[in-house]
């Protein structure tokens, strides 16, 4: 793909420019025209079954679909005209003759594409009137999908997926005219490692999250971009959130990353997010136990904690903070030798999503492991939970310390825990600093192809809770050695201004897409 | 002929002529009848010669279409760079067809000498006969007429001794209409579900397996040994009435004629004196009401417009209506037309291949207005709402399925509207209704 042909074309009276071989829908997007569609997905091959994207192109006989028409130069093409308006319109009436209109109790109400374009261009009143609609039941397709047939518009994304992108052709269409519906092979169950996606991808109520069921209405959550903290491989995401609380997590589109799609085990990792056994206050060590106090005593008496410290460093960080606060960490303990360690969870095997390239819920369940890495962090975590033994202070940064026994870390020098949760392993801490985790708090993550994505605050962290990267930024700012900052965009940009790494990036440049680092093997950051 | 019956006068044979001799099904019949020296001859010349002859001739295709035979086998590629495929339409499932079984039972080897013509001058590498799964006495007369033709070498890695590689196999339907949609075919051949591609890319493009395919009807191919054994200018001279139109056609003719049945006549010849002469006229006491011309997909003519009908692709089209695949549905004044069309409906709603929304649920929708309709509950406005239905569902689906369903609706509607209107009023009752 070396020098595109350009081709000129007209789209509802707007001339634009799009490679040769391109669908006629996807210009319209160029137009600023969303031609409606059901059954095209830009991530799938194109079934042109659903009808509903017929837009009439000049000096062409017939109606023609603009998922399956490339464009041609000089083509004329009218995505509103009357002819076409009312093609559409009779391809929503046969659409909902048999659609239950269950609208009130349907998960994808607020966020269907029936309810969307039948209030943009259907008919009031149906004309359907004196028969009985299709009726079948409910089926559970195993995994987390449940489908209602009666919802189901044979668009067949579902279909596409499992064939040609999870490339493990579990469903089909099954049965034939009006008694048709989406089957599952006898025996077998939804349970591929991406099925998840076919609920994404069904543009009506008919496939369905079990674990979404119910939760709420689409009208009253919040979407958040981020990104998912599954695993190395860095899915954009979109959190969604009601009340405080992420209740969903669905893949956001990114073509440099994962396309489409998100993995089943990336859908799970709302959960903590939500946790209630939260720090909410910080905690200074006093008479055997803590007491809560606020951010201004607790930064003064950690600065004092840190400048009265000497001898070795050793951080102890969890591979799923952000990147600005592994670097902060490093930084405010930077007067001395610094040993920084992380540990994370290798799953054996990678669950790959078959059409896509370098796309694999991978085994290293982390989403930070590599800006750990980079950033000078090393794996050898048992050693330098030893060394803390001997250390002049000890930080640890959301670490979940399990398996370490109690009293290991506070033995030598000051213990400072930042976290957001108290492990047992904590509670020698002389001071606990409450953090936000990744759903409340902006930051980054460098995913395994070195690409720097950003991922935003979706709700508010509990109590007193701040994003660790201003936690640390206040001591640094306590110590004399710089301003507090203001948000996490000053704490990357420092980020990026220090780390040679990271040279030429800014926070903004970043976008919602993230960006890759430039190739520079990572000597002389930090050891 | 009108196999069972004893050949007409006014017939040209030429397809039909052996159908009823039991011997012409074994090789040695049919060599005996002047069999496979088209094939020799054919294998003697290029494949560009070949597709000139057919071209020359006029020939169209016989499945519905009407489609010139030999344009469409020069669309193969020149410069074969991939496997070529020629797929044999024998999926012959039209409603009130049955020409092609005729053929495949009296004269398979006519078929496979045909097959095997097209299959070298489009430079295949083999050829898929795709059988109808119910056509069983069809199926094992094929199958065994292709075995007696391996057996003979005329098919097979030196076939007739030219050192030239023929294969041939027979792949069974299994019971779908839409697999006679040349694309659904091509999916079903593969393994798949049957549904109609959405087109481009055409056959000759990428076809069965993604590779050039060109797909003929039975009595296409049938009709080829005889151009090659006769001369382009003999078949181009069967021709009564318009020059586009040439050689035979077979026409299977059932409902209310005394002596329905297969008749090959000449393109051009009327139907009038198909229905009058050939097949005998109407029942006693009888008159003609409606006829449908090429199989259940084409609109209905009522009876002027039958009488007045010639039997080409040009004529038949002059009278709204289209040749289709020869299937002739013969009404008599006692046929109640709500409930012929409704049967019509309810046959495409059944087998909608359910991708097309206009098709999957249109099909099913306007079968039950009909069954409303002659159930005494219909409105008059329904008659507006089928109209209106059958005009989204034409021209609007990936394949014809959709339209074939509208089309004896609409004109079932236009011509005999006095019939629904009798259902609506409560002027008439169903028979055996309660």
């Amino acid at each position: 793909m070396s020098e595109q042909e350009l081709v000129s074309l007209t789209i509802e009276g707007v001339e634009v420019s799009v490679p040769k071989g391109t669908l006629l829908i996807e210009a319209a997007k160029q137009a600023g025209v969303v031609v409606p569609h059901y059954c095209y997905h830009p991530g799938l091959p194109v079934a042109g079954v659903c009808r509903m994207c017929l837009v009439e192109v000049e000096r062409m006989p017939k109606l023609q679909i603009a998922c399956a028409t490339p464009v041609a130069p000089g083509m004329v093409v009218h995505v509103m005209s009357p002819q076409a308006l009312e093609a559409r319109k009779g391809v929503l009436e046969f659409l909902l003759i048999n659609h239950p209109l269950d609208c009130p109790i349907c998960d994808q109400a607020g966020e269907c594409e029936l309810q969307d374009y039948v209030f943009q261009e259907g008919r009031a009143r149906t004309r359907y009137a004196a028969f009985p609609k299709r009726f079948n039941p409910v089926e559970d397709f195993g995994g987390d999908v449940l489908y209602v047939p009666n919802r189901c518009i044979l668009c067949t994304r579902c279909v596409r997926f499992m064939d040609h992108v999870a490339e493990d052709s579990t469903l089909n269409v099954s049965e034939r005219g009006d008694r048709a519906v989406i089957g599952i092979h006898p025996g077998r169950q939804l349970d591929h490692a991406w099925a998840g996606n076919v609920v994404d991808l069904c543009p009506v109520g008919s496939l369905i999250s079990k674990d979404f069921l119910h939760k709420a209405r689409a009208w009253e959550l919040d979407r958040t971009a981020s990104v998912c903290t599954g695993c190395s491989q860095g899915c954009n995401v979109t959190l969604d959130t009601r009340l405080n609380t992420v209740v969903r997590v669905r893949p956001r589109p990114n073509s440099e990353v994962n396309r489409y799609f998100m993995c089943d085990y990336g859908r799970g990792q709302y959960r903590w997010m939500n946790r209630g056994d939260r720090i909410e206050a910080p905690l200074i060590a006093a008479d055997g136990g803590f007491t809560a106090t606020d951010w201004d005593h607790a930064i003064a008496h950690t600065a004092r904690l840190i400048r009265g410290a000497s001898g070795r460093a050793v951080v102890l960080a969890s591979p799923g903070v952000s990147t600005e606060a592994l670097f902060l960490a490093r930084r405010l303990l930077g007067g001395s030798a610094v040993t920084g360690a992380f540990r994370v969870a290798h799953v054996a095997g990678e669950a790959p999503l078959p059409g896509v390239p370098n796309l694999a819920l991978r085994s290293e369940r982390a989403p930070n492991a590599t800006g750990a890495r980079l950033l000078g962090y090393t794996e050898a975590f048992d050693a330098a939970v030893r060394a803390a033994g001997e250390a002049g202070i000890v930080l640890a940064l959301d670490e979940s310390l399990e398996g370490i026994p109690e009293g290991a870390l506070n033995g030598a020098g000051v213990f400072v825990y930042l976290g957001t949760v108290l492990p047992a392993a904590a509670r020698g801490a002389r001071v606990v600093l409450p953090v936000a985790n990744t759903a409340e708090e902006d930051g980054t993550f460098v995913n395994r192809d070195r690409r720097v994505q950003r991922y935003f605050q979706a709700k508010a962290a509990p109590g007193m809770a701040r994003p660790a990267w201003w936690v640390l930024g206040a001591l640094l700012a306590e110590l004399g050695r710089g301003e507090p900052f203001l948000s996490a965009g000053a704490a990357f940009d420092l980020l990026a201004r220090e780390e040679a790494l990271f040279a030429g990036l800014s926070y903004a440049s970043l976008g919602t897409r993230g960006a890759g680092l430039t190739a520079v093997t990572p000597a002389g950051v930090g050891t | 002929m009108g196999y069972p019956h004893r050949p007409h006068p006014r017939e040209t044979v030429v397809l039909s002529q052996h159908f009823g001799e039991a011997e012409a099904r074994s090789y040695q019949g049919w060599v005996k009848r002047g069999g496979y020296v088209a094939l020799r001859k054919a294998l003697g010349m290029s494949p560009a010669e070949i597709i000139e002859i057919v071209k020359e001739s006029g020939l169209r295709g016989r499945g519905g279409a009407g489609f010139p035979t030999g344009l469409k086998w020069s669309f193969m590629p020149k410069e074969k760079t991939k496997p070529h495929y020629l797929c044999c339409n024998a999926d012959e499932s039209e409603p009130g067809t049955f020409k092609d079984r005729e053929i495949m039972r009296w004269t398979p080897h006519a078929l496979i000498e045909g097959c095997a013509i097209a299959q070298y001058a489009i430079q295949a590498d083999i050829t898929y006969i795709y059988i109808r799964g119910e056509f069983t006495e069809a199926l094992a007369t094929v199958q065994h007429a292709l075995d007696e033709a391996y057996r003979e070498g005329i098919l097979g890695p030196n076939a007739m001794g030219t050192g030239k590689r023929l294969d041939m196999y027979i792949h069974r339907g299994a019971g779908a209409y839409i697999c006679g949609e040349e694309t659904a075919l091509m999916n079903s051949i593969e393994g798949r579900r049957g549904n109609p591609r959405i087109k481009p890319p055409f056959p000759a493009a990428a076809g069965v397996f993604g590779m050039p395919t060109t797909i003929n009807n039975v009595e296409t191919l049938a009709a080829v040994p005889h151009i090659i054994n006769r001369g382009a200018a003999w078949y181009r001279s069967l021709s009564l009435a318009n020059p586009k139109s040439t050689g035979t056609k077979l026409f299977s003719v059932c409902g209310h004629v005394r002596r329905p049945g297969n008749y090959e006549v000449t393109m051009g010849f009327p139907l009038r004196d198909l229905l009058y002469d050939l097949c005998g006229g109407m029942r006693d006491g009888r008159t003609l009401k409606a006829c449908i011309p090429g199989g259940s997909s084409v609109p209905i003519l009522n009876r002027e417009e039958s009488e007045s009908c010639l039997l080409d692709y040009e004529g038949c089209a002059e009278k709204g209506t289209m040749l289709g695949s020869g299937g002739v549905i013969v009404f008599d004044d006692s046929a109640d037309m709500v409930y012929q069309i409704m049967r019509l409906a309810r046959f495409y709603a059944h087998e909608s291949c359910a991708q097309c929304t206009q098709c999957r649920e249109g099909t099913a929708w306007v079968t039950k207005i009909l069954q409303r309709i002659l159930a005494g509950e219909g409105q008059m406005k329904d008659l507006d709402l089928l109209l209106d239905l059958s005009e989204q569902m034409t021209g609007k689906t990936i394949c014809v399925l959709s339209d074939s369903c509208a089309a004896p609706v609409v004109s079932g509607i236009r011509k005999f509207r006095h019939e629904f209107e009798a259902y609506i009023t409560g002027a008439r009752r169903a028979a055996g209704a309660a």
